[in-house]
């Protein structure tokens, strides 16, 4: 069987995403060969997870439908039974348009895959993570987006040849004309490993600060409830939620978090969930690992301290 | 300027979920648009109020799923059209993008709008899906929308920043958090929607063959999560230091 991994480069590394990815393919059993498109200096990492060919379209422009028309030629011309994508930003604006070229469908958001002869079965949350379902795909090639986190990196010994393949010169229908990044030092939600929300228990925007400070002890992602975000105390891009960013990072910290359903869709296959909430009946203390019933306030100062001291 | 919006009816995303011989149990469910498809709605509308449009909402769903189009009626829609499918569940997100490629097909559509992703399989394909069939340009995840008369700038949420997009009509834009904030539909517009019709349309008339692509094995109650414990203290920092040995030793993630 043979997968095509379709990775991102992120600044100028082999996204986390996609290590997780060629490294499920791997483990399939399956000849694992990526499409990376970017500058190219991620290409020669994803050999080091066990890619054997590496596709690299070199560009500095985003154009997802030249993208997707690249990696459609290339699954029908290589014979490919899966293509692997992160469930992330670049994912969802380039699966479904591979597969609508492949005239197939996405087996979407898989947090756990196998394979069964020729087709590949997936399982993954639905309706805001309230249920489950068991899919499985039909016809000649499954395309598949893999949750972020969802899977264990592995390194992998390989010498995965490097081709570059090159643009087919048609003009996008829908073109990027400006782009304005958001800075930050911090590692965005999608790579995170660790994240620290904060919810409206936080009261007011400059309070927003404290989650930032001690994503910034833990090397964490800073996020936001949507109260938060709507009262204008954190950027959209931090929203984790169901109309916000899905993550399921190692540790997750939510402080003033009330732990809706919308925000539990979000965050709620993390790994290790740690509340802080005042109010020991707020639904935040159904999913967490670890809960302390207290004031915010009160907590993260000595938190902080504690972790300080553990970090160096 | 004609303008299709996309809706797809969901539960209600405060419902219950049940699940029973791995199939979602239907009944007690209260229906609703697809929380991102109301924000399309509700950003049709706004052009509509600002330099004239119709606007046609389009649903893919079974016989008896006709709320969502009443509620887009209530809100401000001009038609409605249902393409009914008895065996809904069966359709996969390539069916549907065929079926509403066939309704757009037939018309003179500028803009097709939708929600990024719907609030129950959270897939968000089929808008991607129809810009490509039709071969017009996609614009996704879009938080900020200027349409003129024959070209549309866009700005979205994008990979690590915002991007500006600009696409030449027709085209399809799906529409992100914070594009709006959707209207409440009043009484007057709950009251004419109920006695407005409901164009209704044979999904296998639209597409005569199809073969699902996806096979739904069961559904199933989600994965509980290990019970978890509330830490205890004197002080909040004894809790706080619990907590940092907790983190330590135990889950060993720091
Ligand atoms: C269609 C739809 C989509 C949505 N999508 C999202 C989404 O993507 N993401 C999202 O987050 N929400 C989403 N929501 C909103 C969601 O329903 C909740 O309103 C939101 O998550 C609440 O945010 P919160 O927990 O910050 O605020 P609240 O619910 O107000 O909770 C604040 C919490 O802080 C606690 N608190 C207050 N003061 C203190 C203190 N001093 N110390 C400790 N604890 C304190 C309180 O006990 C309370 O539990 C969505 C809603 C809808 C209808």
């Amino acid at each position: 069987m043979r997968i095509l991994v379709i990775a991102q480069e992120k600044d100028g590394a082999f996204r986390k995403s996609s290590r997780e990815a060629v490294t499920v393919s791997k483990k399939l059993g399956a000849q694992t060969d990526v499409f990376i498109a970017g500058t190219g200096a991620a290409a020669k990492e994803a050999s080091a997870y066990g890619a054997d060919t590496i596709y690299l379209f070199k560009t500095s422009e985003y154009d997802a439908e030249m993208q997707s028309r690249l990696i459609a030629a290339k699954v029908n011309e290589g014979g490919y039974k899966a293509v692997f994508f992160a469930h992330d930003w670049y994912g969802r604006d380039i699966s479904a348009r591979v597969a609508a070229l492949l005239d197939t469908v996405v087996l979407s958001d898989a947090t756990q895959i196998s394979v069964d002869g020729d087709r590949v079965a997936i399982t993954r949350p639905v309706y805001s993570g309230k249920a489950k379902v068991q899919l499985k795909s039909k016809g000649p090639v499954a395309v598949v987006s893999l949750r972020s986190n969802s899977f264990t990196i592995e390194e992998s010994t390989g010498k995965g040849e490097i081709v570059e393949i090159f643009g087919d010169g048609m003009e996008p229908k829908a073109k990027i004309v400006e782009f304005t990044p958001v800075v930050t030092k911090r590692v965005s939600l999608a790579d995170a490993d660790r994240v620290v929300t904060g919810g409206r228990g936080i009261k007011e925007a400059a309070n927003y600060k404290l989650i930032e400070d001690l994503a910034d002890i833990l090397g964490a992602a800073a996020g936001a409830t949507r109260a938060v975000v709507d009262a204008g105390w954190a950027d959209h891009a931090l929203q984790v939620g169901q109309t916000g960013q899905t993550v399921a990072p190692n540790l997750y910290m939510a402080i003033g978090v009330s732990g809706a359903i919308q925000h539990l869709a979000g965050m709620s296959s993390s790994k290790i969930i740690v509340a802080v909430n005042k109010d020991p009946e707020a639904p935040i203390f159904g999913v967490a690992t670890y809960g302390i019933v207290g004031d915010l306030f009160e907590v993260i100062p000595p938190l902080s301290e504690e972790l300080k001291k553990m970090l160096g | 300027m004609n303008i299709f919006v996309l809706i797809k009816q969901v539960p209600d995303t405060e419902a219950r979920i049940r699940v029973s011989g791995g199939s979602i149990v239907h009944d007690g469910i209260k229906w609703i648009i697809s929380p991102y498809d109301e924000i399309a709605l509700e950003e049709a509308l706004r052009i509509k109020q600002k330099s004239g449009a119709t606007v046609t909402v389009v649903s893919v769903g079974p016989a008896d799923a006709t709320s969502a189009i009443r509620t887009a009626y209530a809100m401000g829609a001009d038609k409605g059209i249902h393409v009914v499918h008895s065996e809904y569940a069966m359709l996969d997100s390539l069916s549907i993008a065929k079926a509403i490629e066939a309704v757009v097909r037939a018309e003179d559509v500028q803009l097709i709008l939708a929600g990024r992703q719907g609030s129950d399989s959270d897939n968000g394909q089929v808008p991607l899906m129809l810009a490509t069939r039709l071969g017009i340009g996609l614009i996704p995840f879009a938080v900020e929308l200027t349409v003129g008369d024959d070209s549309v700038r866009v700005l979205s949420e994008a990979e690590g920043g915002r991007a500006v997009y600009q696409a030449t009509l027709p085209a399809v834009i799906t529409a992100n958090a914070g594009l709006n904030e959707p209207r409440y539909p009043n009484l007057k517009g709950i009251m004419e929607a109920k006695k407005k019709a409901i164009d209704t349309r044979n999904f296998s008339e639209l597409v005569p063959s199809w073969e699902s692509m996806v096979e739904v094995v069961a559904y199933g109650d989600a994965d509980a999560r290990p019970k978890g414990k509330i830490l205890e203290g004197e002080t909040a920092a004894d809790k706080a230091r619990a907590l940092v040995q907790a983190l330590h030793e135990e889950a060993k993630v720091i």
